[in-house]
């Protein structure tokens, strides 16, 4: 029998690019503490849990299994999802699976990395295939100036225009207690700072990060006991477009025009850019932030630009986006997905603090990760019909 | 924790489409893709299978040499290769090459001699290796056509 499920609880680590002070079961631990005291819930009540992490990041696999001690496993069903960069948006939208089944009342779901402790660019290039791809890939940064390269060619902007939602992105992170990197830049700092792939300079895209996401998930018989604004999980989708790099239609992201087509079909909406009130987009540089409000439909095609210079996607705008300082500000790259969903409950929950956008009724979060795919979730103050 | 020198070999079966496609690179410095019967899409690299029609695919198409650039970057970062345990030499050019007559892209590197014509849509030939072997390698890289 299929139930509604809501958030009912989210917790987040301290994050830092170092966190030596702590082991990775000691690092999840923090993550699933906080939210089990945001929701005034015991691990005995928690029926199951999901966890996932980039697997080969910390050259420790399956940590389903070596972690339970401090994720709370310990003779409770576990079961890991790994998909990239997607990992944290996979798992919250697997837990939405499980309790809206009707399996699992309760289900903790946790996202974390330790990227202290792995080579990034080496772990995310042998992700890919070792004959067509690996030769000249140069991991996620290769493949992102490789899209920005499309889009600008196709519709005509420019690293100036990417720099100013960097410097969005970085302003909003100084309302976050959470976020890694909480400093201001300016448009100037931006394009001055080093040429990491063309056009990708070193303040457009993140960082790397260790840390740990935690988010509850209850089924409807519960979540308002347990909570007295619970976000209710409206839609979720999520798309894998290819095998190999080279089939991508480069400059657009298509696994997220068809997120975003399948989620407004599902939940009615007809307008997103005047029905949703805030977006925590996975958005790892930031010419993404251009290219994917186009494929999303907020803007059309080539109007990203002219949109964000106007100040509509900053606090205070039409619809703001990444309120937490996002991905740019903090990426602990298992745990990435799962904090723009406990992020985007806080902003319906009105838990938000300092980063908290009135009145939010309708929030989408999302994960971007492995062959540019996308997942989506749409949240909601309201319980869906 | 340490470790020492250390060889980890490696398997790994390319497919007989994709040993088709090497063994006419070395032989006969030709590229061969794949179409498929339902969509009659030529794909580079060659597979097996259409994934968007999900069949069977057989129906082999000499692509290229020449091709445009579909898109690309430049590498600056130094960043450790995991094939070789060294840092890569960059910059280097990464391409995605648009092969003439496929409808897909294989990547490769692209010559760095003039940077100002590395652009989408340059038109470039590959640089064949003198000793071939049946591998990515069998070209050095593309270079751009005036
Ligand atoms: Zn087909």
């Amino acid at each position: 029998m299929a139930k509604r499920v809501a958030i009912v609880g989210t917790g987040q680590t301290f994050h830092k690019s170092h966190r030596p002070d702590v082991n990775g079961q000691e690092l999840i631990n923090e993550a699933v503490q906080r939210a089990l005291i945001d929701a005034n819930l015991k691990m005995k009540d928690i029926s199951a849990i999901l966890i996932g992490n980039m697997d080969h990041f910390e050259g420790i696999n399956y940590v389903d299994c070596w972690s339970v001690d401090g994720s709370g496993g310990v003779m409770k069903p576990v079961i890991k999802i790994t998909t990239g960069g997607t990992t944290g948006a996979s798992l919250a939208i697997g837990g939405y699976h499980m309790v809206a089944s009707g399996m699992f009342e309760k289900v903790l779901i946790i996202g974390w990395e330790k990227n202290s402790e792995s080579d990034t660019t080496g772990a995310i290039t042998t992700a890919f295939d070792p004959i067509w791809d690996r030769q000249v890939f140069a991991g996620a940064i290769s493949g992102l100036a490789a899209e920005a390269q499309g889009y600008m060619a196709r519709f005509g902007a420019c690293d100036r225009d990417a720099a100013r939602v960097s410097v969005r992105d970085r302003k909003h992170a100084t309302n976050n207690p959470h976020a890694q990197l909480r400093k201001e830049v300016t448009l100037e700092e931006v394009l001055a700072s080093p040429m990491l792939a063309d056009p990708i300079h070193l303040l457009d895209v993140c960082p790397r990060t260790d840390g740990a996401c935690a988010v509850i998930m209850a089924n409807e018989d519960v979540a308002g006991k347990i909570c007295s604004v619970p976000d209710w999980i409206w839609a979720t989708a999520a798309r894998h477009s290819y095998t190999y790099l080279g089939d991508g239609d480069w400059g657009r992201l298509t696994s997220m025009e068809k997120c975003a087509k399948e989620i407004w079909k599902k939940t009615g909406i007809k307008e997103p850019r005047k029905e949703i009130d805030v977006i925590e987009m996975y958005q790892p540089y930031s010419f993404a932030g251009l290219i994917w409000i186009e494929d999303m439909g907020i803007v059309g095609h080539g109007e990203a630009p002219q949109y964000i210079w106007d100040g509509n996607t900053d606090m205070g705008g039409e619809l703001p986006v990444n309120p937490s300082g996002g991905v740019i500000a903090c990426n602990p790259i298992g745990a990435t997905g799962l904090i723009r969903c406990a992020e985007a409950a806080m902003q319906v929950m009105g838990k938000a603090d300092a980063r908290q956008v009135p009145d939010v009724n309708f929030a989408v979060s999302t994960g971007f990760g492995g062959c540019m795919w996308t997942d989506m979730l749409l949240h909601g103050k309201r319980k869906p019909n | 924790m340490e470790s020492g020198d250390a060889s980890q070999p490696f398997a790994y079966a390319v497919g007989m489409h994709g040993s088709k496609f090497f063994a006419e690179t070395r032989d006969n410095k030709r590229f061969m893709g794949v179409k498929c019967p339902k969509c009659g899409k030529v794909y580079i690299p060659p597979r097996g299978v259409c994934g968007s029609c999900f069949v069977e695919m057989n129906d082999w198409v000499e692509v290229g040499p020449k091709g445009v650039i579909g898109t690309f970057t430049i590498l600056r970062f130094a960043f450790i290769d995991p094939e070789t345990g060294h840092q890569k030499p960059v910059p280097y050019g990464y391409g995605f090459i648009k092969l003439d007559g496929a409808d897909t892209l294989l990547q490769h590197y692209i010559d760095l001699e003039d940077e100002s014509k590395v652009k989408i849509g340059a038109r470039v030939e590959p640089v064949f290796a003198q000793e071939r072997k049946g591998n990515t390698r069998d070209v050095e890289y593309f270079r751009v056509i005036d």
